[in-house]
């Protein structure tokens, strides 16, 4: 690791805990401190976490809801249509829009509107698959999907500064800080 | 109940806690943290020896896989005659097999989706391998009315919303056409459900993996998750909404299966107490098939930390709360059958009970009214020899009522001259242990390959996973 390097050569500075509490306590502080370029990772998920981060509400409900009424419409229109457009037949004496034996297709395509809505919904918005992150180049970062607890501060942070955020995040006393390779 | 525990052991009363304990058996055995619930699942996974009790089952699975393959080429090269369904009775084994298979997915989805809304901190340790169960079940169940047009490839006609040469559409009026929707956005979503569950769990196996084809292929699998905050609070928030969809949805599966016999006017289908008590049936079939595959994966993979006394307690309980209210469809049965009036009603119900097929409807009696009565005592909930037993008798007994309900009501129509007598050939039988075959493989390979038990979620419930702010104070 050579001090010529400039600060924009790294994707930032990780610090690795070894509980929960401790990250939360950290992410929490270095909010507090002015931090916002940055990311908490963990193998679990952490409800607090996301108060930590100040992270806003997901737009996924309103994903999923949109998906839901495009799936039933969708559903009841194909049925609406074929019955009494495409191919209008008498069964049974009935008008050709015999709504209610429609529901319960328009109910499944509903549901699976909302759930491909709900699925690819939520990996988009996450920007996954991603087959590389800088991250995974500090080799400690095996065990963040196992039982290690990490923060990582970006440095596209304005606050960011090599060695006074390193100094920053060695005040919490984590097992170790990682500069992350971009 | 994990804080129910906690209270106690703030009020100071060990002995309480004690008896506590023995009452309740926790859901995750004392001592574990986050890195040995991870181990202990993923060794199965990672680890270069497979068992030679796996390849023994997998055998077996496999041959009646091959028999499944066999029965499929007899059938497209003859036709469906090689089976004993005939005027009067058009549906039969199709049927029974299908309706059986789609129940048994059921308890997959309660596990997964329905407990999950409810805070049910017990699902953790089964939601993994039931969902797998529930995918395996419809793709089993997929296999009949595929197969009984005869002519699978040209099925997309009869069974899929697409005109044929002629411009005629499926028939949307009918409960058939229903079913298609139901169960294949019921199988799509349980594959979206399950396979997001799987995500971090792959990340996990790509980060523990020694083998740089394990890192392969576990790493695009996993889809480069990395445990980001930002991620897991659209995950948690996705995950939440797929078990919000997935209630309604497993509830009106089976209803819309019971549909294709409620709508007809059958006697002995007409009735309008089907769709729930389908659902609870399909329910209770499906938690002893639960039982069925989790008493030998905690046995032969040492899983009992994990999988513990408490989920056989609860897993029983919800058989006996589902296998009542299908004794009490039983008896709603009965009774309308004679207090409506109607001869045919009455006829079709005298002949279940006396006619050619009553030693069937007897037996169903015997099992799904009187047998699990037993669940009501603690001995025989702790007794999981006996446990394993009853479960396999549980799906034998809905097996038979899938029968009666639909043999029944054909061979004895409304004209006596057309009264025959319906008897399987050893084809039916030949594909019906097939797809028990298809079933078992793929709970083999998936045993083997994938993670049985949900790693990430199983990591929230060790104390581990408890948040101590205080001493930052």
């Amino acid at each position: 690791m050579s001090h010529t390097e400039t600060p924009s050569s790294l994707y930032g500075l990780m610090a690795e805990f070894e509980t929960a509490s401790e990250l939360v306590h950290a992410t929490e502080r270095a909010r507090l401190a002015g931090y916002r370029k940055m990311d908490a990772y963990s193998p679990i998920p952490i409800e607090e976490l996301s108060e930590a981060l100040d992270l806003p509400r997901t737009r996924l409900p309103k994903l999923v809801f949109a998906g839901g009424v495009i799936g039933g419409l969708a559903g009841f229109g194909l049925e609406a249509w074929a019955s009494t457009i495409a191919y209008p037949m008498n069964i049974g004496g009935r008008p050709n829009l015999s709504w209610p034996q429609f529901i319960p297709v328009t109910f499944e395509t509903t549901v699976l509107g909302a759930a491909l809505a709900a699925f690819i919904g939520m990996w988009a918005l996450n920007k996954l698959p991603q087959p590389y992150h800088p991250v995974f180049n500090v080799p400690e970062f095996e065990r963040a999907s196992t039982d290690r607890f990490f923060l990582c501060i970006e440095s596209t942070d304005p606050l960011f500064e090599r060695e006074g955020t390193a100094q920053f995040l060695k005040a919490f006393h984590p097992l170790g800080v990682n500069e992350v390779a971009p | 109940m994990a804080d129910t525990r906690h209270e106690v052991q703030h009020s100071g009363g060990e002995a309480a806690l004690a008896a506590l304990r023995a009452r309740t058996p926790a859901v995750i055995a004392p001592g574990h943290t986050f890195e040995s619930v991870t181990e202990s699942v993923s060794h199965i996974v990672l680890s270069k020896r497979t068992p030679i009790g796996w390849f023994f089952g997998f055998a077996i699975a496999f041959a009646l896989l091959m028999l499944l393959n066999v029965t499929i080429a007899k059938l497209l090269f003859t036709g469906i005659g090689i089976w004993g369904n005939n005027v009067p009775v058009g549906w039969a084994f199709d049927i029974i097999n299908f309706v059986w298979w789609i129940g048994i997915g059921h308890a997959g989805t309660l596990i997964s989706a329905i407990l999950l809304l409810f805070r049910q901190q017990w699902r953790t340790s089964i939601n993994r391998f039931a969902e797998a169960m529930t995918l395996f079940a419809v793709a089993c169940a997929a296999m009949f009315p595929l197969l009984h047009t005869g002519r699978p490839w040209l099925a997309i006609y009869w069974l899929f919303p697409y005109p044929n040469t002629m411009g005629l559409w499926p028939q949307f009026r009918s409960p058939l056409i229903w079913d298609v929707f139901a169960v294949s956005t019921y199988g799509t979503v349980s594959a979206l459900f399950w396979f997001t569950g799987l995500v971090p769990d792959m990340a996990t196996l790509r980060d523990r993996t020694k083998s740089r084809a394990g890192k392969v292929i576990f790493g695009m699998l996993s889809l480069g998750w990395r445990g980001s905050a930002r991620h897991w609070h659209r995950y948690e928030m996705a995950y939440l909404l797929l078990a919000g969809i997935s209630t309604p949805l497993v509830l009106s599966v089976h209803s819309v299966v019971s549909f294709d016999f409620a709508v007809s006017v059958l006697p002995g289908w007409h009735a309008t107490i089907f769709p729930p008590y389908f659902v609870a049936g399909a329910i209770y079939s499906g938690f002893a098939m639960v039982m069925t595959l989790a008493i030998p994966l905690r046995k032969f993979y040492q899983l009992d930390g994990f999988i513990t006394m408490r989920h056989i307690h609860n897993m029983t309980k919800v058989m006996l709360v589902t296998g009542m209210i299908v004794a009490y469809g039983y008896a709603n049965e009965a009774f309308f059958a004679w207090y409506a009036g109607n001869v045919y009603e009455k006829a079709m119900m005298v002949n279940r009970m006396t006619g050619y097929y009553a030693p069937f409807y007897w037996g169903l009696i015997a099992i799904n009214a009187l047998m699990i009565q037993l669940f009501w005592f603690r001995s025989v909930r702790d007794n999981i020899p006996l446990l394993f037993v009853l479960s396999l008798l549980v799906n034998v007994g809905m097996w038979l009522e899938r029968f009666i309900i639909i043999v029944t009501s054909l061979h004895h129509d409304f004209l006596p001259s057309s009264w025959d007598v319906y008897t399987p050939t050893r084809w039916d039988f030949a594909m019906f242990a097939g797809t028990i075959g298809l079933f078992l493989s793929l709970f083999f390979l998936f045993v083997r390959f994938l993670p049985a038990l949900a790693m990430f979620e199983m990591r929230t419930i060790t104390p581990e996973a408890k948040l101590n702010m205080e001493h930052h104070g």
